[in-house]
């Protein structure tokens, strides 16, 4: 297998040592996360996350260092470089590390080599089923309610929201976990696009294929502001009428559209970072 | 008590019968297939369960409890037969346990039931609807023999009924459906999969069957041992050598090329895992397995 041969940093050998995942023999977790994979895979990424790209984290210590959680945030920049990005702060500065469960989209899953190492590192398709049980284990889970229309935001839109569904409140109340919300700026930059094919996309199997300012679906050396907000805890149940349930899921959004606007603050250096507010 | 086993002469149904005889049963076994050196205890009848004979076992012998094993579960096996044994097989022991006075009636499925696809959930519970029937017609008769099995819960209350679930056995028979996957040197993988295999030790899955007899379960239960392992390290574990082979080529070239003879379908369970929850059935029966996922492999592997 290729993974064998991506050598191991040993600082992030030590971090998913501290990770709180049990390990059966063969060192696989319940879920199917393989230790030694996870290790090489993110020691490769640790290369991306710390020079590559440049990730300024702030308010980490706003996410439960253990236990359940719902990380909700805002999606942008044509392919999931966010989701990526907040994985690598929760692995990478976090301390004690920690290991969220992104609710991805069912196409990935369906790409050879995407699907293997999606299912080795504990990231599965978006299914409340699987969110539940997940949360109810004590593990975080990563959630865009955005979905793909998230990510397909073009360059000039990308500090902007769309439509949020409903699921993630009706998954933080039923299962009364705190919901984390985060703020991402920057995607639009690193991967600026102009236009989405969707036809194209159909035929590939995927939602649609993004096309950059360069044509080349590559993204640029960019510096993100990632901004982790106090956790919010909302009382009522799953089965709370809608109007209940969006007017909850539009504070959220409304927290997240205020993180996004301290984010472009710092990233223009407008305000310092005293000033946030998380 | 005395237990008929149907299926006995398969090698779970051997272990089956030989946990009962250790567990303090009476056993009586009927099986198609003879079951040469069989303890002397175990009283044997070599016939078809569809049969007059079959129902002549259960009419002369009047068990106190009874276990369905006699499905046919191999996938080479494609004839209009299999689905014959597995429905109406099905039907007359149901039928037969309700007319010869059966108390308890286990029924030993498969968690394939659920079947294998790109968005369902890692541990499926009991209540999940089966996702197989669709996409591997192959399986579907095993499907509808669990559904059928499922009925008597309501259409017979007097008798306790149990359905099993039952993740991949492995061990030193060398049978069954992942052994036979794993029976050469080489063991094809599609290219960029590698599900999750929820199996568990032979003797274990006979326990379980016993341990559910002896606590009288009705309902529904997935039965599995340890955690799920990742096929390819399944493959590795066993000394065999994965040969990975993109999905394609896999499918154009089933049954020749040296890869395994399998229906289409089958490719979705080599790409996506089944994996069940089997709470429900500790919680109930306390149960524990004894092999864990290396032991039940060396098991396999170090077998003559």
């Amino acid at each position: 297998m290729l993974d064998k041969l991506l050598p191991i940093d040993p600082e992030v050998a030590a971090r998913i040592e501290a990770l709180d995942l049990e390990f059966n023999k063969f060192g696989i977790d319940p879920y199917g996360i393989d230790k030694s994979d996870l290790t090489r895979f993110v020691s490769a990424f640790a290369w991306i996350y710390r020079y590559y790209f440049k990730v300024d984290a702030y308010g980490l210590d706003n996410v439960p260092s253990q236990g359940r959680g719902i990380l909700v945030g805002n999606h942008s920049g044509g392919v999931a470089i966010d989701g990526a990005m907040v994985m690598g702060s929760m692995l990478l500065d976090a301390d004690p590390p920690r290991l969220p469960h992104a609710m991805i989209d069912e196409f990935i899953h369906r790409f050879p080599g995407a699907s293997q190492m999606m299912s080795r590192t504990g990231q599965f398709t978006g299914n409340p089923d699987q969110a539940k049980r997940l949360l109810r284990a004590g593990r975080l889970i990563l959630v865009f309610p955005e979905g793909a229309r998230g990510t397909a935001k073009l360059a000039k839109d990308a500090d902007s929201l769309v439509g949020f569904g409903t699921g993630f409140m009706r998954l933080a109340l039923e299962t009364k976990s705190p919901i984390i919300p985060f703020g991402f700026v920057g995607g639009g930059e690193a991967l600026p696009t102009i236009a989405n094919l969707k036809r194209l996309g159909r035929l590939l199997g995927v939602p649609y294929v993004p096309v950059t300012k360069w044509l080349v679906l590559v993204p640029k050396p960019t510096r993100f502001q990632l901004l982790y907000g106090k956790p919010m805890v909302f009382e009522g149940t799953a089965h709370d009428r809608d109007e209940v349930v969006c007017a909850m899921v539009d504070e959220v959004k409304d927290r997240i559209r205020d993180l996004i606007r301290q984010g472009r603050q710092l990233r223009t250096k407008t305000i310092s970072e005293e000033e946030l507010v998380l | 008590m005395k237990v008929l086993v149907t299926g006995v002469s398969g090698k779970l149904g051997r272990l089956t019968a030989l946990a009962l005889l250790q567990h303090g049963y009476e056993v009586v076994g009927i099986d198609r297939r003879a079951w040469a050196n069989a303890p002397e205890a175990i009283e044997l009848f070599q016939a078809d369960i569809r049969k007059r004979s079959a129902e002549d076992v259960f009419r002369t012998h009047r068990p106190d409890a009874a276990i369905h094993m006699a499905t046919v579960t191999h996938l080479v096996h494609q004839s209009p037969d299999r689905m014959r044994v597995n429905l109406y097989g099905t039907r007359a022991f149901i039928h037969h346990c309700h007319n010869y006075g059966v108390k308890q009636a286990v029924f030993v499925g498969r968690h394939t039931f659920y079947g294998a696809s790109a968005d369902s959930p890692l541990y499926h519970t009991e209540d999940e609807p089966p996702m197989s029937a669709q996409a591997f017609p192959e399986l579907a008769d095993l499907v509808a023999a669990d559904l059928y099995a499922g009925s008597a819960l309501w259409r017979y209350p007097e008798i306790t009924t149990c359905v099993l679930r039952i993740v991949y056995v492995l061990g030193p028979s060398k049978h069954g459906t992942l052994a036979t996957f794993l029976s050469g040197p080489n063991v094809p993988l599609v290219m960029g999969f590698d599900p999750l295999f929820h199996f568990m030790h032979e003797e274990d899955a006979a326990n379980a069957i016993v341990t559910a007899l002896a606590h009288k379960l009705h309902g529904i239960y997935n039965v599995s041992g340890p955690t799920p392992v990742p096929l390819s390290t399944i493959v590795r574990a066993a000394g065999r050598r994965p040969i990975v082979v993109p999905a394609t080529v896999f499918k154009l070239g089933m049954g020749r090329l040296g890869l395994p003879h399998l229906p289409s379908g089958a490719i979705d369970h080599l790409k996506y895992p089944i994996v069940v929850d089997s709470d429900t059935f500790r919680r109930a029966t306390r149960y524990t397995y004894q092999y864990d996922e290396r032991e039940t492999i060396d098991s396999f592997r170090n077998a003559p």
